[in-house]
């Protein structure tokens, strides 16, 4: 009978109640929805910084960070490809690459680039380029003269599919090495930095160009779990030379983004407060009210015999119910919220540029973890529960004579 | 045997600047059974000794003893539970719970007691139909009339099988047909289960239904009336 009482108590002011109502639900559902949204960001830029070349592990000649010349490759990777063979887990890719500054130039035009020598088959499966040909075609594993270029580049060099670049660079003997390439295929990446940073070739027309025979500038490794990142780190690091070689995750290669993870995280949590304050002050507020309306009834139960904590109890059985109803249907706004976004996003064209310099995409798409769910109920049932400690504890010490008197 | 026993009952209200006396030194013995009166105008300070005998109100001095126990002793824990189980309330105002039907305000007081929900909605009935309400078990107070209600409040004030109950004024609300039924009901209870009922009252009908009428005037008794003696 305690809770048909508070049910029907809760109801005794439709009105009251809805309003009450509404605030825990759009409560909830911004809770829900930014937390999916941010997560969503995180994921883009967690994605888009991954996926330009870096992967979740890099292994490197130690001084390559430092000087990434032709000087610091890995001349013999026989040894570190044994081991990875050994530390690696199931599911992991990996791919080799050649990584070189470079000078590009057509007829008209030129510029500094990178000039990335890949191995095409599992690059595919590793970088944002198996994804990105928009023109012409991918590169064969067996093209030496073929080049992709990135869609901002083909523009500024004014250039097209089928058309000649010469490519300049250092080669392994220190002599400037020089070559012709025909564009095969245009690329279109997340951000334009990236279209005009980077030139792909095969690594056998890289290692002709820069008369290599078998080093490589890095490898790059992705695994199918975020938390195995760090572990399968260590294992590699134990059992290569770290004198010789540096195995870095992605947290230490873009420390950026380490950082914009965790101020979204930060910005979360202040959300949250804000969100919180809010809500609580119309929770304290309409349960306030609500009390006042009811002192006689308060009075007369104090009367027959009902001691303060039923009281408390009777009054926190009402929030209650009100927390649960708000959050339920706050819950169910956010997941049709998160699912009407899950095929087109949210297009956040409007802010083309500023979200290009955060590392992320134009359109993002929400993500809905059960932890952030699981964050935010828990969080709103109980901080509502312990602010609507305060009028519960009014209407307890309301006394019969007092409240007879009104 | 006294059931009540009030010895030199002061109390003193300020109300705002001024300083109320609304008891002056009231002291009354009740026995098992009675059903007594307690008369006299507006502010004479009968609601004020109904409301120190319930355990709502304290005294400023004097000493309130019923069944046995002395309240100047007891906590207000135990003053509460003393209320539940050996004291019933009728109210002017019948104050009953609006969200709840005639049959869940009667069962309300029993919950409170512990009583299991067989037995509840049983002995619910059963003094309902007592009081003349049998078949608005399910009404809310809104869909019964105020002598109904005041008969919902009396069901609820006795169910609990309290020592006494105390009612305030209960036919001030009620047009003279109806508070006349409502007092016949309450005299046959206090008959046939011997409940000791006291009213506060200036209504003459309930006078006259009183064994003993306790006049008071001033926060002073001015005199006690024994019809039967």
């Amino acid at each position: 009978m305690y809770f048909q009482l508070a049910w029907r108590n809760i109801w005794r002011n439709p009105r009251r109640t809805f309003v009450i109502i509404s605030a825990v639900v759009i409560g909830v559902w911004s809770m829900v929805f930014l937390s999916a949204f941010s997560h969503g960001m995180l994921a883009s830029m967690l994605d888009n910084g991954k996926s330009v070349l870096i992967g979740d592990i890099q292994i490197h000649n130690k001084k390559y960070r430092i000087d990434p010349s032709i000087d610091n490759s890995m001349d013999n990777p026989d040894k570190i490809r044994a081991v990875l063979d050994k530390t690696l887990p199931q599911g992991a890719v990996l791919t080799e690459r050649i990584k070189v500054s470079t000078y590009v130039s057509n007829a008209r035009h030129s510029t500094g680039a990178v000039l990335v020598g890949i191995d095409p088959e599992n690059e595919k499966k590793i970088s944002f380029l198996g994804k990105s040909i928009t023109k012409g075609e991918y590169l064969d594993k067996k093209d030496m003269r073929g080049i992709l270029v990135g869609k901002a580049l083909l523009e500024k060099f004014d250039t097209a599919i089928g058309k000649k670049l010469i490519i300049m660079a250092r080669d392994k003997k220190g002599k400037v090495a020089s070559k012709a390439f025909r564009i095969r295929g245009v690329f279109n990446a997340e951000m334009e930095a990236t279209e005009k940073q980077f030139l792909f070739i095969t690594m056998t027309g890289a290692r002709k160009l820069l008369n290599m025979e078998k080093g490589i500038s890095e490898i790059s490794i992705v695994l199918n779990s975020e938390p195995m990142v760090e572990k399968t780190a260590a294992e590699i690091k134990n059992r290569l030379d770290t004198e010789l070689f540096a195995v870095e995750t992605w947290k230490d290669l873009l420390p950026m983004l380490k950082a914009y993870v965790e101020i979204f995280n930060g910005f979360m949590y202040i959300w949250y407060v804000v969100v919180f304050v809010a809500m609580g002050f119309g929770i304290v507020n309409t349960s306030l009210m609500a009390v006042f309306e009811r002192v006689r009834e308060f009075g007369l139960l104090r009367a027959l015999g009902l001691k303060p904590w039923p009281v408390i109890r009777s009054v926190l059985t009402e929030s209650i119910f009100i927390l649960l109803i708000g959050i339920i249907a706050g819950n169910l706004l956010g997941y049709v919220s998160v699912l009407l976004m899950k095929d087109n996003g949210l297009d956040l064209a409007m802010f083309g540029k500023g979200s290009e310099f955060f590392g992320m995409s134009r359109v993002i798409y929400p993500i809905l973890t059960m932890f952030d769910v699981m964050n935010v109920n828990l969080v709103i049932f109980f901080l509502g529960a312990v602010v609507s400690l305060y009028p519960a504890f009014r209407a307890s010490r309301i006394t019969p004579v007092e409240a007879m008197r009104q | 045997m006294s059931i009540v026993r009030a010895e030199n009952i002061k109390k003193r209200y300020i109300q705002g600047k001024v300083e109320v006396h609304a008891l002056r030194g009231v002291s009354v013995n009740i026995d098992q059974g009675e059903f007594v009166a307690m008369a006299g105008p507006s502010g004479s300070g009968k609601t004020t000794v109904l409301n120190i005998i319930g355990g709502i109100d304290n005294p400023d001095s004097g000493q309130v003893i019923v069944d046995g126990n002395n309240y100047s002793d007891m906590t207000q824990s135990k003053l509460a539970e003393l209320r539940l189980n050996k004291i019933g309330f009728v109210f002017q105002a019948y104050n009953l719970i609006p969200v709840l039907s005639a049959e869940e305000n009667v069962e309300y007081i029993m919950l409170l007691q512990g009583v299991s929900a067989k037995e509840r909605k049983k002995k619910a009935r059963a003094i309902l139909d007592d009081v003349g309400l049998e078949g608005k078990y399910s009404r809310r107070p809104s869909e019964l009339s105020g002598g109904q209600q005041q008969r919902v409040a009396v069901a609820r004030a006795i169910v609990s099988n309290p020592a006494i109950i105390l009612a305030d004024e209960p036919t001030a609300n009620l047009d003279s047909k109806t508070g006349e039924s409502l007092l016949d009901m309450m005299k046959k209870m206090n008959r046939e289960k011997d409940v000791t009922f006291i009213f506060s009252t200036h209504d003459n009908m309930v006078m006259e239904y009183a064994k003993r009428i306790v006049k008071l005037k001033d926060g002073q008794i001015e005199n006690d009336i024994i019809k039967d003696k």
